[in-house]
């Protein structure tokens, strides 16, 4: 057939899981040398992140990079397939990796270590990387369970009944979700067959439209179990306060953010006609999930279970964008991705702080955060306030391309459901500021917890240099990170809008793939 | 024969649902065994079956009319052993969930959501 060598160029895209993979069985080889295990895993990361950003270049210059197993042309060969959606993702979550693996190591029992706490962060990084950088719908699955058995031995990791009830609560939802997306894919292979993106995009504007919707529909369940969407989400409720907050920081910044991302890929991209007939279930989903994720959180009074409720509302963002389906709404959903990254995984390290020095995870029990440390009670507001979408940080300019989207395309077209979810992104912003000032007040600005509330803990009145060090510096560098995107959004903004047009008109996509490893 | 193996692995998936609604965790880990099993016939089919004609091209030759499809095969042997990875996992988070929250009944393990939540805040 053919047997051109595979151009060196193009095994930087196989970099960004090969590097995180091979990292975890160096780092179990070693695990009697238990001082250099961090270093070396954020050393690691730290690489992957550079390759990714090194993708994210070439992709921004010469457009979409592939690389094809074993030489086999796609659609045969498994190809890895990059485009800028891909590789900006890839490069938020290694970089939010890199950085709370600081804080990671910085909480960690030694039991923890023991049991491979730094080569399983390592295999989730090298599963979330692959999910990202895949071009088949097939090998995605398979990073999808590879991310999926990482995040069960986190969650459940210190082995706490509480983490073994959540790890239980988050474990039977997530298999289920992966084998109805096995199931999709098993029926849209006989449909179509083939699971390569680029050669299902295609084959998708031939096939038997009925069958098309029944097999995205199944695609919708089960990625939006992953992702976290109404009303399948109630497993991230049950678990992700269970864990350490570093591990839910990585969780919360990395997981939900994949399955959106298969979301918006497979819907978006490969299947686009059968993202138009499933708009109205997209709308009610979007619509539910920005709504009633602040609501909870309003109601709530356990901190990190908050976060997880504003965490939810804001993939109903994504969702919304999804629902909108123009280039500003895709734009909208894609970068707001980037921001939740980074802003999670701020706010959940942030808010292990702010249990360890007011000694309680009841927020009716929490107070005069602002008295005992002006400067977490400053880093954890700016988190809070990103997350909500409060200009001028980054969470803001997201938003602003959805409302923006919303309201052209009903303006355009006259349609309800974009009018719906206009107003849908409008209630949430509303709402999460509602949530994210009273949760502030509570904390921070009350001098002293609700009468007969007292913290259950000892109250740490100063963090010890090692914390200031290990947890509260990373935490603030991502701050800064929000901080800076939305002072100057051009990087996250230019970065949804490539990314849009580039799922809108995925040719270069096809080009990419079609010509992997040579010519036929 | 097409047909009927997509009967059997409708049977397969619905007892599969049928067994994870129930509260008890054994009982669920056994549907999702037999909804994995499901799936992997779903593929199976989906590749379209056939009967005695292996999938073996000689070189340069085309292979035999009416040989069967090896790709689902591939698919399903990958996803048996991902499905088996991770259910053995779920076997042993369940037995020690058993042991230290002594409860099998998803209803009664409430120690990460505790009975009766807090009244939302009133303050502010």
């Amino acid at each position: 057939m053919q047997s051109l060598p595979t151009p060196p160029g193009q095994w930087l895209v196989l970099l960004p899981v090969l590097i995180p993979l091979a990292g975890a069985a160096l780092l179990l080889l070693l695990r009697q040398m238990k001082l250099l295990q961090l270093p070396l895993a954020v050393l690691i990361a730290a690489v992957t992140a550079l390759c990714d950003f090194v993708l994210v270049m070439r992709v921004a210059e010469s457009g979409p990079q592939a690389m094809t197993m074993g030489n086999w042309l796609p659609p045969f060969g498994i190809a890895f397939t990059v485009d800028a959606l891909g590789a900006g993702f890839a490069f938020a979550a290694a970089l939010v990796v890199t950085i709370v693996l600081l804080p990671l190591g910085a909480d960690a029992p030694d039991r923890a270590r023991r049991d491979g706490l730094y080569p399983q962060v390592l295999l989730l990084l090298a599963g979330v990387s692959g999910a990202f950088v895949t071009g088949d719908l097939f090998n995605l699955y398979v990073w999808f369970e590879v991310m999926l058995i990482a995040s069960f031995g986190l969650l459940a990791l210190g082995r706490q009944p509480m983490q073994l009830d959540g790890t239980v609560k988050y474990g039977f939802p997530n298999f289920m979700a992966t084998s109805i997306f096995l199931l999709a894919l098993g029926l849209l292979y006989g449909l179509m067959g083939t699971l390569n993106m680029a050669d299902l995009i295609g084959a998708s504007a031939r096939a038997d439209k009925a069958a098309l919707a029944a097999i995205a529909a199944l695609l919708l369940v089960g990625f939006g179990m992953k992702a976290a969407g109404f009303p399948l989400n109630t497993w991230l409720a049950a678990s992700y306060h269970t864990p350490p907050p570093a591990i839910a920081a990585l969780l919360a910044a990395l997981l939900t953010k994949v399955g959106a991302y298969a979301l918006i890929r497979s819907l978006a991209m490969v299947l686009p006609d059968a993202r138009v007939m499933l708009e109205p279930a997209l709308a009610v989903v979007a619509v539910a999930t920005l709504t009633l994720g602040p609501l909870a959180a309003i109601a709530e009074t356990g901190l990190r279970r908050l976060i997880g409720f504003l965490l939810i509302g804001g993939i109903g963002a994504m969702l919304a964008g999804l629902a909108l389906g123009t280039e500003q709404g895709l734009a909208g959903a894609a970068s707001y991705g980037i921001h939740a990254m980074l802003a999670l995984g701020a706010l959940y390290v942030i808010a292990g702080l702010v249990e360890k020095l007011t000694g309680a995870g009841d927020t009716r029990a929490m107070g005069g955060l602002l008295a005992m440390s002006p400067l977490i009670a400053m880093v954890f507001g700016l988190a809070l306030f990103a997350v909500a979408g409060v200009p001028p940080l980054s969470g803001f300019w997201p938003k602003f391309l959805l409302v923006t989207a919303g309201i052209d395309r009903w303006l355009a077209t006259g349609d309800m459901t974009a009018l719906a979810l206009w107003l849908a992104v409008l209630l949430n912003a509303l709402l999460s500021l509602i949530a994210v000032a009273r949760l502030f007040a509570h904390v921070a600005w009350r001098a002293a917890p609700l009468p007969g509330f007292a913290p259950q803990g000892p109250r740490q009145v100063m963090l010890t240099s090692r914390e200031e060090r290990m947890v509260l510096w990373p935490a603030a560098l991502l701050v800064m990170g929000l901080v800076g995107l939305g002072l100057w959004p051009e990087p996250i903004m230019g970065f949804g809008m490539a990314t849009a047009k580039a799922l809108l008109d995925p040719a270069a996509y096809i080009a990419a793939t079609q010509l992997a490893g040579g010519s036929p | 024969m097409n047909a009927a193996m997509a009967v059997l692995a409708g049977l397969f998936l619905s007892a599969g649902i049928y067994l994870l609604l129930s509260r008890a965790l054994i009982r669920m880990l056994l549907g999702l065994l037999l909804f994995g099993n499901g799936v992997n016939l779903v593929i199976l089919v989906a590749g379209r079956l056939s009967r005695g004609v292996p999938p073996i091209a000689l070189d340069g030759k085309l292979p035999l009319a009416g040989a069967a499809n090896p790709l689902p095969q591939a698919l399903i042997l990958t996803a048996i052993v991902i499905g088996f990875a991770l259910f053995s996992f779920l076997l042993v988070l369940a037995y020690r969930a058993y042991q230290s929250l002594d409860a099998d009944d998803t209803n009664e393990m409430r120690v990460a959501e505790p009975k009766g939540g807090p009244e939302p805040p009133l303050s502010y």
